[in-house]
């Protein structure tokens, strides 16, 4: 039963893995178990290592011993258990998060279980008792949106939001597990510099002097080191960029909660970099920055990641005043802006581009936009990469297939 | 292991060193990490009594208790050891009555996970704010608590842990941890105690206190709780500060029923201060 449990649990949360699950059993086998609440308890301290999930936990729990309390009962009478079983033998329960606030679980179970010893014939389209298509709690495709859903199937599934995964991928606080990738992925962006006073021994070099004094001791100290890079992030919102918002904005909360930066600024554009960059994803014109005074502000030992989709209409990179939102200004093309960046910050600037690569189809102004800054897809992979073009400046550094992938054989 | 030797920590502790309660989950909890022997992960609100746990099981269990207090610069070897280079140079040139130039154990000191593990007792280690350190820093302590010992690379030897400490660890979720090292942990999330619980803690704490005062006192906090736009959150900690603060002053059930005295004990933010504020209908 354990076994089942702990899959079942691992099928919800994907964390859990067999060295939690044999701390479970080890606790069960050195009797620390004494009853169900101790169970709850214990199992989600060994099993459930972040309180973002324990909602996840108590529905997989609630929902795991359900089943298991009335698989248990002895009197149902086992002809109906079969035909409710006619599908699947799972007997879910409700648990869409919304709704299940709403039920009253232990009543909602002591009602099925009362059914269940009254209940000895075959009920459909009825009102109380366990069946199907009816407008009972208990029982498969009926229209009662909040209750026990008996042996799922295909059908109308009305009688209860079914455990779809999908709706808890969107109440899993997932970020966070995706963020600790990329922030590992951040860090190979470090350039070590000295800075501060003169406090750290090096020890070579004073065995070096000492030997060199005569045996007589010369301390030799340096300044400590510290990472030494300005990160400046500017992100593509808006538009097309709307199915990636998720992932801009995990790398962004990545850059931002890192201490591991000595600076770190971040600016808004839309599809393409014009004479403005803004401070918010609104794109408010008067919390702007001019690019001019962008360039005079930052200058080239920022490293600069865009992040867009390089995917626009020809005229936004080619056309004077080619930006696409109301009341642009852009005297020059888009592409001059790109080249600027390019030429002001040479090797210190990377793009990342969300869409993926595909042989079928690139936009034109993809291939124009990578050939003047180094594009890597926005993958874990594509970071690491894109972070150490930055931490060499460019050296050594060549195009990667995943680069060329799909690029038209007569663009070589 | 019988079930005696199982239920060690109770859960309360009123001595002159520490005031606790732990609600009778935690106390579980607790109890279960001591007897699987692994590392308890502590986390919650700030100001739930995370850290005074470990002084707490310490007092209880009639432990010592070791404290390592992680900073952002904190290495995972800084815990275990440390040579100091410099005092033996200065040895070797001017020579020592106390110290053997040419022993090199006499330049080594354990930090606070060597300690613990150099003891002839057990100990309560406590890894305090674990989440400050680099995000890498719990990974590299994967060795040292699931084995427990270390190696000592300038004397070749390993140290390893006379009796197996118990390890609590604390986090305020700055930082998320590694996998591999949740994996080898128990972990408990402390809840912010209901009002009847709190309560029990104010009781422990300020046992002259009245019944009719605390009562005011809990509604007041409990009605600032459910100000949304307060970032940050009072806590039990200031709870207790605050009901000092007003036994102090000794003012009435009363006057308390009028207003919240001494906001500021309790709402660190001037932001927040204005939020409160702004829903308050009564003089501050």
């Amino acid at each position: 039963m354990f076994v089942e449990y702990f899959y079942y649990l691992k099928e919800i949360l994907p964390t859990v893995s067999i060295t939690e699950y044999m701390t479970l059993l080890q606790a069960l086998n050195k009797g620390l178990i004494h009853n169900m609440m101790d169970f709850y308890y214990i199992s989600r301290s060994i099993l459930c290592k972040n309180e973002h999930h324990f909602d996840l936990y108590d529905i997989a729990f609630a929902n795991f011993f359900k089943d298991a309390s009335i698989k248990l009962t002895d009197d149902i009478n086992q002809e109906i258990w079969k035909w409710l079983q006619k599908n699947t033998d799972i007997l879910h329960f409700p648990f869409s998060i919304r709704e299940f606030q709403n039920v009253n679980l232990e009543e909602l179970e002591r009602r099925f279980e009362q059914l269940l010893k009254e209940q000895n014939e075959r009920h459909d389209y009825g009102n109380k008792w366990i069946g199907t298509q009816g407008q009972s709690q208990f029982g498969n495709s009926g229209l009662n949106t909040m209750g026990i859903k008996v042996a799922g199937g295909v059908g109308l599934r009305r009688a209860v939001l079914i455990a779809q995964k999908r709706i808890f991928k969107d109440y899993r606080k997932d970020i966070i597990i995706g963020t600790r990738q990329i922030k590992v992925a951040l860090k190979r962006l470090r350039k070590l510099d000295d800075i501060g006073k003169l406090n750290e021994l090096n020890l070579d070099k004073t065995i070096d002097l000492t030997a060199k004094n005569g045996g007589d001791i010369d301390l030799f100290f340096e300044k400590r080191k510290k990472n030494n890079v300005k990160l400046i992030l500017l992100m593509d919102v808006g538009g097309t960029m709307d199915p990636y918002i998720h992932q801009v904005n995990l790398l962004f909360s990545a850059a931002n909660h890192m201490s591991h930066w000595k600076d770190f600024k971040y600016y808004y554009f839309h599809n393409c970099i014009y004479d403005k960059l803004y401070e918010n994803a609104a794109r408010n014109p008067k919390r702007a920055i001019d690019f001019d005074d962008f360039l005079r502000k930052y200058n080239s030992s920022y490293r600069i990641i865009i992040i867009g989709d390089q995917c626009m209409h020809r005229s936004e990179l080619k056309n004077p005043l080619g930006a696409i939102y109301d009341g642009a200004t852009n005297k020059k093309p888009g592409i001059y802006y790109i080249e600027e960046i390019a030429q002001h910050y040479k090797n210190n600037v990377v793009w990342l581009n969300p869409e993926p690569n595909t042989i079928e189809w690139m936009s034109w102004t993809r291939l124009v936009i990578s050939k003047i800054i180094p594009t890597y897809p926005f993958t874990i992979e594509g970071i690491e990469k894109a972070m150490d073009y930055l931490r060499t400046n460019g050296k050594n550094s060549y195009t990667s297939v995943e680069q060329l992938k799909g690029v038209p054989l007569a663009f070589y | 292991m019988s079930n005696a030797s199982f239920n060690q920590f109770q859960g309360n502790v009123n001595t002159d060193k520490v005031q606790y309660i732990a609600d009778p989950q935690l106390r579980n909890i607790v109890n279960v990490s001591i007897a699987l022997e692994r590392p308890l992960l502590v986390k919650g609100e700030p100001g739930t009594g995370k850290t005074l746990l470990s002084h707490a099981i310490a007092e209880a269990l009639g432990k010592r208790l070791i404290i390592w207090n992680i900073k952002s610069t904190t290495e995972a070897i800084d815990g275990c050891y440390m040579y100091d280079t410099v005092q033996r140079l200065n040895d070797s040139r001017f020579g020592s009555d106390d110290r053997d130039v040419n022993n090199i154990k006499d330049y080594i000191t354990l930090g606070p996970l060597g300690d613990a593990f150099d003891s002839e007792e057990q100990v309560v280690l406590l890894i305090d704010e674990i989440d400050k350190a680099d995000i890498e820093f719990p990974n590299d302590l994967l060795q040292e608590l699931d084995v427990m010992e270390f190696y000592i690379k300038e004397t070749k030897e390993f140290i390893k842990a006379k009796t197996r400490p118990i390890v609590i660890i604390t986090s305020n979720n700055e930082k998320e941890l590694p996998d591999a090292f949740l994996r080898r942990c128990v972990f408990h999330w402390i809840e912010f105690p209901s009002k009847k619980f709190m309560a029990e803690i104010c009781n422990l704490h300020y046992p002259n206190l009245k019944k009719n005062l605390l009562d005011q006192c809990l509604k007041h906090f409990y009605w600032l709780r459910t100000i949304t736009k307060i970032r940050k959150m009072p806590s039990t900690s200031e709870l207790l500060d605050w009901i000092g603060v007003l036994l102090k002053s000794g003012i009435s059930v009363d006057e308390l029923m009028k207003g919240i005295p001494f906001l500021g004990v309790l709402i660190k933010k001037e932001k927040d201060l204005e939020a409160v504020l702004a829903k308050a209908q009564f003089p501050t």
